[in-house]
């Protein structure tokens, strides 16, 4: 039996719309299983990035409780989340979101500013998560100077480049090509499968759902249906 | 240390705009360090004046004249150990731009009454046995290139001679110099008696009257009791504290202090709202970015600090460029202009004011749009992208 690395318990999320309040997930169960890669599909407005949300620490539940990694990170502080996201999880947006002012290497180097490395072992780092992305010969590259698909690659150096244990995927290949696309979702399989990454990826595309071990189909505020890949 | 490379990024981002912001401080700054000097020249004279040496001058203006004759009546006032007198020549050397204070006084009196003053005793001697001879100060002396023996004519604007002529000319009989750093030695000092015999009017009178008074006597009991005597004669006087007549001599040009801190005060408000415009641009175009960084693990305090950093970071490179360019001119005139203003000065007091003022401005600049990026919702900021 697979090792849990987060469960959610009787989860649910309320946003305050107007004067309207809107329930976007409802009393929800969940168990992820550490070095799982799940895809999650549903409608827009089904409270897919909700999910991804409270998994990674940026938002809090309106009831129920979120556990990743043994930590209820649903009862932190905003200080003490800042401190936990920055070494258990790894995000990948789906318009990169690198800064455009750094170059690759510099980018990839943010996270670990959060810590006590010194400049050569940040560099150092860096370098290795860029090499596993396949982008050495980049590094001194800005943001501008790159293809969608390389700005992904700098993406997802960044988000291991901490080595966390769960990478959250919001839409990645949103922005990109079929074939850019599918060179992507390759290199995250690597990442689950040769480097033990687990995966959380929302997606709208079927056919990247199946570089997933998992589905989850999100609607209405509930999973309604769970299924092998 | 390990933020700056990302905080000079950040402040780059836009190298028009922050050029721009840059050179405005820079300008700001700029004008603090030439008016801070130009203030500090206008004080000085009050900063280096000695608590037990009173000044006479007639009680209307200092313009008008004082009879030679109240010498000895203030000499004779209890409570003053020794009197002097000077007067304002006001002539100018070469060309008519060239202008430095000339003084008619009586030599061992002048040098007693001011210990600070360093001469030797021969040039001293020397100045006291030549009626036409005068002493200048090392400021003088260097600006000129004028050494003992040279002979200098002065033109007069105020004070023509008695046979009609306006060449003054001078032996010069000695160098002084001044053991107070701040104090100026841009002036001319000559006989009284060569200026009482040769002036073609205003024979019998002098400018003012210095005088010291007895360690255990009270300086205004004294002032009070030499303007007593001479209370409802043709030329009352008011005796005031060097410091005082000083400062009252300096506000002659208007008060320097309040017109300096109205102009600084107005660059300043224009420069915060400047810079602070500048940075809520900035912090308004890089939301995502702000947002990114949060979910990378920067905490709410941590964005605060690296935007208020920014702001700091910009008022500084464009204060400590104008301070330094400002201190180079300050040299240049002090230079230049010592003559005519001596004592201008870039103070260390102004220099640590000058840093202050630049992390305050950066800090008010800043503060709104930093709490702006540490208030900044994840979610929402990430929606908005």
């Amino acid at each position: 039996m697979s090792e849990t690395l987060a469960t959610l318990t009787g989860v649910s999320k309320t946003y305050q719309k107007g004067k309207e309040k809107v329930e976007v997930l409802h009393n929800l169960d969940l168990e992820i299983a550490r070095g799982d890669f799940i895809a999650i599909m549903g409608p827009s407005g089904s409270g897919k990035t909700t999910l991804l949300n409270l998994l990674g620490g940026l938002d809090k539940p309106t009831s129920g409780t979120v556990d990743v990694g043994g930590a209820e990170i649903s009862s932190m502080s905003n200080s003490q989340l800042s401190r936990w996201r920055s070494t258990n999880i790894g995000f990948i947006f789906q318009f990169y979101n690198l800064l455009p002012v750094l170059t690759a290497q510099k980018n990839v180097e943010l996270p670990l500013l959060l810590t006590n490395f010194s400049g050569s072992e940040r560099a150092h780092r860096a370098g290795i998560a860029l090499g596993i992305v396949g982008l050495e010969g980049r590094t001194d590259h800005y943001p501008r100077e790159l293809s969608g698909g390389q700005e992904q690659r700098v993406a997802i150096a960044r988000a291991i480049v901490s080595d966390p244990s769960l990478l959250l995927c919001d839409e990645p290949t949103g922005d990109l090509d079929r074939e850019t696309a599918s060179e992507i979702l390759k290199l995250l399989q690597i990442l689950n499968r040769e480097h033990g990454k687990t995966i959380m990826m929302v997606t709208h595309d079927a056919q990247a759902a199946e570089y997933a071990n998992h589905i989850l189909i999100c609607d209405k505020g509930t999973l309604e249906r769970q299924e092998a890949a | 240390m390990k933020y700056f490379g990302f905080i000079w990024k950040n402040v780059w981002r836009k190298k028009i705009r922050t050029s721009l912001t840059i050179l405005s401080v820079f300008i700001a700054f700029l004008l603090f360090a030439l008016l801070s000097a130009i203030g500090y020249a206008f004080k000085s004279g009050a900063d280096v004046a000695d608590a037990e040496r009173l000044i006479v001058i007639d009680k209307i203006t200092l313009i008008n004249p004082l009879p030679m004759a109240y010498k000895n009546r203030i000499a004779a006032t209890e409570g003053v150990h020794s009197v002097t007198h000077s007067s304002w020549f006001g002539g100018y050397y070469q060309d008519p731009r060239v202008q430095f204070p000339q003084f008619p006084t009586e030599p061992y009196e002048y040098f007693s009454m001011y210990p600070e003053l360093k001469m030797p005793q021969e040039q001293l001697d020397g100045w006291a046995r030549n009626r036409q001879g005068a002493v200048i100060g090392r400021e003088l002396a260097e600006q000129y290139s004028l050494k003992v023996g040279d002979r200098i004519p002065i033109q007069a604007t105020i004070w023509t001679k008695a046979d009609g002529g306006r060449t003054w000319e001078f032996d010069i009989e000695g160098i002084f110099e001044t053991e107070d750093p701040r104090g100026s030695t841009a002036f001319l000092l000559f006989q009284y008696d060569y200026f009482e015999e040769a002036r073609a009017f205003g024979k019998g009178s002098v400018g003012w009257y210095i005088l010291r008074v007895s360690p255990d006597a009270d300086p205004i009991q004294v002032g009070n009791a030499i303007d007593l005597q001479f209370a409802n004669s043709p030329n009352e006087t008011e005796t005031s504290t060097e410091a005082a007549f000083s400062q009252s001599f300096a506000k002659q040009f208007g008060n320097i202090a309040l017109i300096v801190t109205l102009i600084l005060g107005a660059v300043f408000f224009t420069l915060l709202l400047v810079s602070g415009n500048t940075m809520s641009q900035s912090v308004r175009e890089r939301i995502s970015e702000l947002a990114v960084l949060k979910t990378l693990g920067f905490s709410d305090r941590l964005v605060l600090g690296t935007v208020l950093s920014e702001s700091i970071l910009i008022m500084l490179v464009g204060g400590l460029l104008g301070l330094g360019v400002g201190w180079l001119l300050v040299q240049g005139a002090a230079q230049a202009m010592g003559a005519f203003l001596p004592g201008m000065f870039l103070s260390s007091q102004a220099i640590l004011t000058a840093i202050a003022v630049m992390i305050g401005a950066g800090i008010v600049a800043g503060i709104f749009p930093a709490l702006q990026a540490m208030r900044l919702s994840i979610i929402d900021a990430l929606a908005r992208a």
